[in-house]
């Protein structure tokens, strides 16, 4: 149980990290056509070795995962299709072969094929504490890598073009992240499963992007919320005897990239609202202001009082945008009449110089 | 005319994507500390012009030589600002950071920017007056703001000559002559600066030299003699009648 939910942790933090480059690229599908494309992999390593090892068949799955990257890659910059076109037939060509070779196996007399098909669903009890060993060792590895190369990460994903014409490799950038996807998805295929195992890689960072406006805070929220998934979806399905783990892990990193989609304060729809609604009765209240100012103006002085009778003509006063800008100490309020204090005529002043004053 | 040392050379330079050439043969010598304007049709091949020159596309035939040794070994000596609509701008980051990695040429593979590459993107910001705008998310810049942005990344690589594409996209009047005045300044520092240009009339008052250019070269040279009807003409395929205010 602890190894589990160890291994789910570290798993859900590489596929977060790795996770929010693949979104910022818009390749999204990526992930998707890769863990498919791991499927044949498997067989194959099966076919070939007839033993049901673990990390023998991940090898395989690394192999046909990393071809069918490449290949993608390579459809996509010779031919003109477009990138979700290539990504498609790749998907859909290897997991073809890899189902076909799955019921050839289940075919043959004498080998149990039970082991292989974990690798659909994923099955998180089979994780022993080497494999945890393994994918904690990557994780480092990938971390180290991604502090090293972070200038050139960012700048890839952020402007291709212009990274080559300061003299980057680009294409060894590229291969190298890509590298890193496969990496990741295969390490995951084994507890979550080709199904499933894009999900696992979008969803905590599809959350961050919500968050935060920062690059690393971004890959760090990420690598947080795929741990955290990780952790509570072993939690729940270990207290719930037959939920099988992979796709509590998913659902929990849903709920996420749901939660934040709702309630993140700068783009979530929640506050987006609120924040329409608050923009709304601002502008009413400035609206008033102004009007107030445009009045005292007229005056020397220019607290004068006014009646606040010559108000009701405006459109959209009401008697609590009075006690608004009372409380603001904008205007001060005498039984019918209402003065501008020198605050309010200077905030009314600079009402349309504001944006630019904001700005500092 | 003074003989000028030759900044960027272009020899029979052909691009194709597919089977059509784009760009046919171009042959260009553009002297050094000239503000050149180029002008042609939508679809005339002049982004890729630029890329091709950049290395950012591979050109099937033709060379390019920036002060007559190739582009590759003069990197730094060379600045670009792409079309604005190259990036994705609600990527997760700052107008400084995006003026910062100018200066990711120079400091080279790994290593990390430090204070004197934030001074320097900080300086660029100012120069476009974008300081202001400093720690804005990107996504929250208007597009004449973001045109800044991306001209002060190209400020802040120092570089001796810049190719820059279409500045003047979607800016205010006011903006286009505070971007104008940076170009004429780079000028008058000896730089040589390359811009693809839309407005006609405007290039007699802004530009000193100018490229025509249609899959085929069809004049280059000062703006004095080469900027005509008939060169119009020849380039866009209908009459053109500019006033040529000078
Ligand atoms: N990536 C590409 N793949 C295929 N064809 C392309 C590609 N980019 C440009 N083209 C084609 O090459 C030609 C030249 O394009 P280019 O972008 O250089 O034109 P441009 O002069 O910059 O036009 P604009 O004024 O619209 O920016 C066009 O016919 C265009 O359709
Ligand atoms: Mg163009």
């Amino acid at each position: 149980m602890r190894t589990i939910t160890l291994g789910t942790a570290i798993l859900g933090s590489i596929c977060g990290m790795l996770g929010s480059f693949a979104v910022l690229r818009k390749q999204s599908l990526l992930g998707d056509a890769i863990s498919h494309a791991a499927l044949p992999g498997i067989a194959i390593a099966f076919l070939i070795t007839g033993t049901k090892e673990t990390n023998v068949l991940l090898i395989g799955a690394l192999i046909s995962g990393l071809l069918g990257a490449f290949w993608i890659r390579g459809i996509t910059k010779r031919t003109h299709l477009k990138s979700d076109t290539a990504l498609g037939l790749i998907l859909s060509i290897f997991f073809g072969f890899g189902m076909l070779l799955l019921t050839y196996i289940q075919k043959q007399p004498n080998a149990n094929q039970s082991g292989l098909d974990k690798f659909l669903f994923g099955q998180a009890a089979t994780l022993l504490s080497r494999d945890v060993w393994f994918m904690a060792s990557v994780t480092f590895v990938c971390l180290c890598v991604l502090l090293l190369f972070w200038k050139e990460f960012k700048i890839l994903l952020f402007d291709a073009d212009y990274a080559k014409t300061l003299g980057f490799n680009t294409k060894f950038i590229d291969i190298l992240i890509t590298s890193f996807i496969v990496l990741a998805i295969v390490l995951g295929l084994q507890t979550v499963g080709v199904v499933l195992m894009s999900a696992m890689l979008l969803a905590p960072a599809a959350a961050a992007r919500q968050w935060t406006n920062s690059l690393g805070v971004m890959v760090v929220l990420a690598a947080i919320f795929g741990a955290t998934s990780g952790v509570l979806g072993t939690a729940i399905s270990a207290s719930q005897n037959n939920l099988s783990t992979g796709p509590v892990i998913v659902l929990v990193a849903a709920v996420f990239v749901i939660f934040s989609f709702i309630f993140s304060p700068s783009r979530g729809l929640l506050f987006r609202q609120i924040r329409f609604i608050q923009n709304r009765k601002d502008l009413e209240l400035h609206k008033t202001l102004a009007f107030m100012f445009e009045i005292a103006q007229d005056h020397e002085n220019i607290s004068h009082p006014h009646a606040v009778k010559i108000l009701n003509n405006f459109h959209g006063f009401t008697r609590k945008t009075l006690g608004k800008l009372e409380a603001k100490e904008y205007i001060s309020v005498k039984g019918q009449m209402w003065s501008m204090t020198p605050k309010g005529y200077h905030f009314a002043a600079n009402l349309y110089n504001q944006q630019t004053n904001e700005d500092e | 005319m003074k003989p000028q040392k030759i900044a960027i050379a272009v020899d029979d330079l052909t691009v194709a994507y597919n089977y059509k050439p784009v760009l046919w043969d171009i042959d260009l010598a553009i002297p050094e500390g000239v503000l050149m304007a180029i002008v042609g049709p939508n679809g005339a091949g002049k982004s890729t012009l630029i890329k091709s020159i950049l290395g950012i596309i591979d050109p099937i035939a033709g060379s390019v030589a920036i002060y007559g040794k190739p582009y590759d070994k003069q990197r730094k000596l060379v600045g670009y600002v792409p079309q604005k609509g190259s990036v994705d701008w609600d990527f997760p980051t700052t107008a400084l950071d995006v003026v910062m990695m100018g200066t990711y040429g120079s400091l080279g593979w790994i290593k990390r920017p430090g204070k004197k590459e934030r001074k320097t993107a900080l300086e660029s910001l100012e120069k476009v007056g974008m300081l202001a705008f400093k720690d804005r998310q990107i996504s929250q810049l208007s597009g004449g703001q973001q045109q800044r942005v991306f001209l002060a990344r190209a400020l802040a690589q120092d570089a001796a000559i810049y190719f820059m594409d279409e500045p003047f996209q979607g800016v205010d009047a006011t903006t286009e002559i505070a971007i104008i005045n940076i170009l004429k300044e780079l000028r008058k520092a000896g730089k040589t600066v390359v811009v693809v240009h839309h407005d006609l009339q405007t290039v007699p008052e802004y530009f000193d030299w100018v490229t025509f250019l249609n899959v085929k070269k069809i004049a280059t040279g000062p703006v004095k003699e080469i900027f005509n009807d008939d060169n119009l003409t020849k380039t866009y395929g209908i009459n053109y009648k500019v006033s040529i205010q000078q």
